[in-house]
C-alpha cells in the first residue's frame, strides 16, 4: 500500500522535499514505517530520538495500524509561538 | 476561530471576535518577533506549520480550556512565513464573565500551543539560519518568558 509522507522544518532541510509517497506493506504498523525509514533515510538516524509522529493529523505511537492513503507527518520538537 | 495565517495580524484582531455581552474581561496575548536570542541578535524569523494539524490541535486547546474553566469564546491566530522584529507571531484572545478564568486560560493556552501545536521557527542572524526545536534555552531558564 502507499502512504504519503510529510517533513517539516530541519527534517525538511535533510530530506530535501516537503512530501513523498512511500511504499509499505498492508497491513503495517506505524512502528513498522519507521523501521523502513531507518534504511531509506539513513541521514535522519540522528534525529529519531527527538522526533514524534502524525498519522492523518494526529500524533500517534508504533502501534497504530496504517492505512492506504495516510498521511504521516515527521514532527520535530516544536516551537512556536 | 484557530487558524493560521500569512498574513500581518493586528493586537486587536481577535477581541470583538470573542467578546459578548456577558463578558466582563478580554485577555488577549501576544507573541512577538524579538531581536536576539540568548547572545546572538536576530534578523528575522521564519514560522512553517502543519497547517491542517496546527489548527486541529488550537481547537484542542480551545476545548481543554471549556473543560478546565467553562470559557466558551477563545480564539488564536498563528501566523506563518516570514515575520521582522516587533511582529505579532501569536495572537490569543480569551473572554469570560470575570477576569480570572481569562487569565488562567489564557496563559494555559499559550504555554500549551508551545507544546503541542506543530509549527517551527527558524531564526534568522548574523551567524546564519537555523531551526529552533523545542523550548529555547531563555525559555527553560523562564518559563513565562516568551
Amino acid at each position: 500500500m502507499k502512504v504519503k509522507l510529510l517533513f517539516f522544518a530541519s527534517c525538511r532541510d535533510i530530506v530535501g522535499v516537503k512530501e513523498t509517497d512511500f511504499e509499505l506493506e498492508a497491513s503495517a504498523t506505524l512502528g513498522d514505517l519507521k523501521y523502513s525509514l531507518r534504511s531509506t533515510y539513513p541521514q535522519l538516524a540522528t534525529r529519531e530520538k527527538t522526533l514524534s509522529f502524525a498519522v492523518n493529523a494526529e500524533y500517534a505511537d508504533d502501534s497504530v495500524k496504517l492505512s492506504e492513503g495516510d498521511e504521516i507527518a515527521l514532527i520535530p520538537p516544536v516551537s512556536g509561538g | 476561530m484557530f487558524k493560521i495565517t500569512e498574513n500581518a495580524i493586528s493586537v486587536d484582531a481577535l477581541h470583538e471576535q470573542v467578546l459578548r455581552d456577558c463578558h466582563g474581561a478580554v485577555v488577549t496575548f501576544a507573541g512577538v518577533v524579538r531581536d536576539h536570542s540568548g547572545e546572538t541578535k536576530t534578523q528575522f524569523l521564519e514560522y512553517e506549520a502543519y497547517a491542517d494539524m496546527a489548527e486541529k490541535k488550537m481547537a484542542e486547546i480551545g476545548a481543554e480550556v471549556n473543560e478546565k474553566w467553562g470559557i466558551e469564546q477563545i480564539a488564536i491566530l498563528h501566523r506563518i512565513g516570514r515575520l521582522e522584529i516587533g511582529e505579532i507571531s501569536v495572537l490569543i484572545a480569551v473572554a469570560s464573565p470575570h477576569r480570572a478564568e481569562a487569565i488562567h486560560a489564557c496563559h494555559y493556552a499559550i504555554d500549551r500551543l508551545k507544546e503541542i501545536v506543530p509549527i517551527w521557527k527558524k531564526e534568522v542572524g548574523e551567524d546564519g539560519a537555523f531551526w529552533v526545536e523545542g523550548p529555547s534555552k531563555a525559555a527553560e531558564k523562564n518559563r513565562d518568558d516568551s
